[in-house]
């Protein structure tokens, strides 16, 4: 038994730290396309101090540390790429607080989405918070740690903007918070400290997101999914700007996808609604088709593909099982929304010639400021050939982006080098700085983000 | 070395490793599967186990102690399959103990469950107890053999020699004959109902029982079976029908809610007392009864019922599953399900809780001890409660 099993042992129990093949094959991979990369150690810490303990002797032993929350980003962040140690943070799972009036609540980074909703469900369902699409086993900080975005991006923009403090142990083991919580014990808001985001984005480069101050959003008594389908890609970013002018949407997504067949080719616009009355709705409903969207309708290039629909989480891992292969990948990108139908006529083309059916999804996060498009590729994880073909529509997709004038969200390391390599110089060598600065011995989630 | 010959070779590779299936119905937290609630690594999520068992299947990995470990803490609860999304999801558990098919052929089992197995094939038990004192948990209670009887009491291996069960197995048969139930036993000509062999993978001693028992029904004319595992009830109504069986098989608690509808048993009062209900596993997810239970303990005179926040469907397994309750792969924890399980039924304020199973019943008293909760809250099986009424 050597000294860094000891000493993880000590720190985590003996139940909760592993160097046996089972587990580092298991936190070897990830779900889309990534090639294998073992950590040496596997360790579930219960608190920050228990984070703290570790990184401090991984700086002393020079060794790798590597974050872990759902694991759901699906483009290999949190694999350990240098080796070291791959933390997986579940098990820091306790909600702390809720403050209604004040609309937040602090919880462990490690907890599920699954769990605040259900938590809030129970204890405040006036209360909501940002699901992501992802399964609900994605938790707080890793969808904080990717810039995350889900339901309420409209209103209220990506999911790292929706938060009033941050508890963060650093690479070199101090447990630091940002925010009001660092002047006593109060989280209410990020501002006017100085502003220190310097770990939103950065995949656990910088230190590891241990609690958080989650804002909370009123929870209207009624939701609805209303649905607007229009077969002109180049209609769809007027009609988005409509639709934010008026901005009443919770979510506003379009999605086009090849199956099944009578989804090919057309655009879905998913409006989300929620009122406390039925007038409510109803008065939104009417701003929204009869005033803005009525020209489409009489023109006959838009119809209401549905109206009133309950909103269901959405299943997204349903998609791995399009190809009954157990995968997929997807190529994110944060882009104006005007960009929407040159990004699907990408989609489609980069797809076919992969033989991969199509399938992309537009959000809008803020009124309209961007949008998050995705490029979503299933694969057999059984078949290595379908596996390959799915990166190389993801790594073309992603050169095709930047080359288009959008940015790579939760970008693979493939694509964080050619985000790197198109970087303003000043930038990127601010990058280093602050990353130098941070992390000394370089032992946060080595190989991502590294510049050159 | 691959292993050509594993059954799930073509859908194994579909589990995307969401997670969904550590949840329970309302998503309130991560941890209703048992050996993922214990371990808290991704290995033993359902996921994890998928993926370890295909790279074992096609030789990424080798065969190891831990491995095998990781194999059988699965305790075939069903909560994966109730909440897995994707369309194989009804083949979870298959897949594991196909895996498991495959180590028992090959010799590669964990040494607790190499011994539960050869017990059983020895024995007839997995205790190890000699198969002649099978009918001895019966004691000075006037119990007839079956003969032709309305019904066969089968009290199952659990029933017939762990000593706290046997209570159990004594109370279901005060109660049938408080209610004047037409019944009898077959003693020492009962066997092991296999449910657990088979879910461990032996196939063939599976087999073996079931022939054993069926041949035994016929013989002995048994046509209605009651029984006090739902262990016993699921293999005895799901798997001996594929080995020519033709019985109707009942649990207790089935047959306990028909003759309080009817009117023929007298119910317990328990003034002040507030009971909550743990669900079986093999009687809930694996057979969709949730309400015979319930409509039994609502007849108890003077108690609150208190449900748990997991229940029904959403319930978390006590661990004893597929021969956990002997081979104690997930104990020795404050985050061993069992111990989870009596904090969830202590958050009610119950003073009872209540089992409908004998693995379960030994399972929970012996959490609430290690718990400290002796004082605060008894773990009664169900037919416990109305034997107090029917002496």
């Amino acid at each position: 038994m050597d000294s860094v099993y000891r000493a993880l042992a000590d720190i985590v129990g003996e139940d909760y730290v592993s160097e046996q093949t089972e587990e580092l094959f298991t936190y070897s991979k990830d779900l889309g396309t990534s090639e294998p990369r073992w950590p040496e150690y596997v360790a579930a810490p219960k608190t920050a101090d228990e984070v703290s303990r570790i990184v401090e002797m991984a700086n002393e032993q020079k060794l790798a540390v590597v974050p872990l929350g759902g694991g759901m980003s699906l483009a290999g962040l949190a694999l350990a790429l240098r080796g070291g140690i791959t933390l997986d943070l579940k098990r820091m799972d306790q909600i702390l607080e809720l403050n209604e009036q004040g609309r937040y609540m602090v919880v462990e980074a490690g907890v599920s989405h699954g769990k605040v909703t259900s938590y809030l469900h129970k204890n405040a369902p006036h209360l909501m918070h940002s699901e992501p699409g992802a399964p609900p086993a994605a938790t707080i900080g890793g969808n904080l740690a990717i810039h995350g975005q889900g339901d309420l991006a409209h209103p209220y923009g990506f999911n790292s903007d929706m938060i009033n403090g941050l508890e963060v142990v650093l690479p070199t083991g101090e447990i630091c918070r940002m925010g009001s919580c660092a002047l006593g014990n109060q989280w209410y808001t990020l501002r006017p400290l100085p502003d220190l985001s310097l770990f939103m984005g950065w995949s656990g480069c910088t230190g590891i997101i241990t609690k958080v101050s989650l804002r909370l959003f009123p929870c209207k008594k009624i939701q609805e999914q209303d649905v607007f389908v229009v077969e002109n890609e180049n209609l769809v970013p007027e009609i988005l700007f409509k639709l934010t002018h008026v901005g009443m949407a919770e979510d506003l997504v379009v999605v086009s996808q090849e199956i099944p067949p009578p989804f090919n080719r057309l655009h879905y616009i998913l409006i989300n609604l929620a009122g406390d009355s039925r007038e409510e709705l109803e008065f939104k409903r009417q701003l929204i088709f009869d005033q803005n969207l009525a020209k489409y309708i009489q023109e006959g290039t838009g119809g209401i593909g549905a109206a009133g629909q309950d909103i269901e989480r959405p299943v997204v891992s349903k998609t791995s099982d399009w190809r009954k292969g157990g995968g997929f990948e997807y190529v994110g990108a944060i882009v104006p929304v005007g960009f929407y139908p040159e990004g699907f006529r990408l989609g489609v083309e980069i797809s076919a010639r992969h033989e991969i059916p199509y399938t992309v999804l537009g959000r809008v996060v803020g009124c309209g400021h961007s949008m998050m498009f995705s490029w979503t590729y299933a694969f057999n994880r059984a078949d290595n050939d379908t596996v390959s073909h799915a990166r190389q529509a993801l790594h073309e997709t992603d050169e095709r982006v930047l080359e288009m004038g959008g940015t790579l969200w939760k970008p693979a390391v493939f694509g964080q080098k050619l985000v790197m390599d198109r970087m303003d110089a000043n930038t990127r060598e601010m990058m280093k700085k602050v990353k130098t600065l941070l992390d000394p011995n370089g032992i946060m989630n080595p190989g991502n983000w590294e510049v050159a | 070395m691959a292993l050509a010959q594993y059954k799930y070779m073509d859908i194994i590779h579909r589990c995307f490793r969401c997670g969904y299936c550590k949840f329970p119905q309302d998503w309130a937290d991560v941890d209703n599967c048992p050996a993922y609630a214990r371990h808290r690594l991704e290995s033993y999520s359902n996921g994890g186990r998928l993926w370890l068992i295909r790279a074992w299947v096609t030789g990424e990995i080798q065969w190891s102690p831990h491995l095998a470990d990781i194999v059988y803490s699965c305790v075939a609860c069903k909560n994966c399959e109730e909440k897995c999304p994707l369309s194989f999801s009804d083949e979870i558990i298959n897949m594991v103990v196909a895996a498991r098919n495959e180590m028992v052929e090959l010799g590669l089992l964990p040494p607790p469950v190499k011994d539960y197995l050869k017990n059983v094939q020895l024995h007839g038990n997995p205790y190890g107890l000699g198969a002649k004192k099978r009918g001895d948990w019966a004691g000075d209670l006037s119990v007839e053999p079956y003969a032709d009887q309305e019904y066969c009491y089968f009290t199952g291996s659990e029933g017939a020699y762990d000593t706290r069960a046997q209570q159990a197995a004594r109370s279901v048969a005060q109660v049938l004959q408080s209610a004047g139930v037409s019944f009898g036993v077959l003693g020492n000509e009962e066997t092991d109902d296999g449910n657990e062999v088979d879910l461990m993978g032996e196939d063939g001693l599976f087999e073996l029982l079931a022939e054993k028992n069926i041949a035994t029904f016929k013989r002995r004319g048994v046509k209605k079976i009651i029984t006090l595992s739902p262990h016993s009830f699921n293999v005895i109504k799901n798997k001996y029908p594929q080995q020519g069986a033709d019985v109707e098989v009942y649990h207790y608690t089935q047959i306990l809610a028909d003759l309080i509808g009817q009117g023929r048993l007298r119910a317990p009062r328990l003034d002040g007392a507030c009971i909550t209900f743990h669900d079986p596993c093999f009687l809930g997810r694996w057979n969709n009864e949730y309400k015979a239970p319930r409509k039994v303990l609502k007849a108890v005179a003077g108690a609150r019922i208190a449900e748990m926040q997991r229940s029904g469907k959403s319930a978390l397994c006590c661990g004893g599953g597929a021969g956990n309750y002997y081979t104690d792969l997930l104990g020795a924890s404050p985050d061993s399900p069992a111990r989870i399980r009596v904090r969830q039924a202590r958050e009610t304020g119950a003073d009872i809780l209540a089992v409908a199973c004998p693995n379960c019943l030994t399972m929970l008293e012996d959490a609430v001890k290690v718990e400290g909760l002796e004082s605060e809250m008894a773990v009664r099986d169900i037919s416990e409660l109305f034997a107090l009424s029917a002496q």
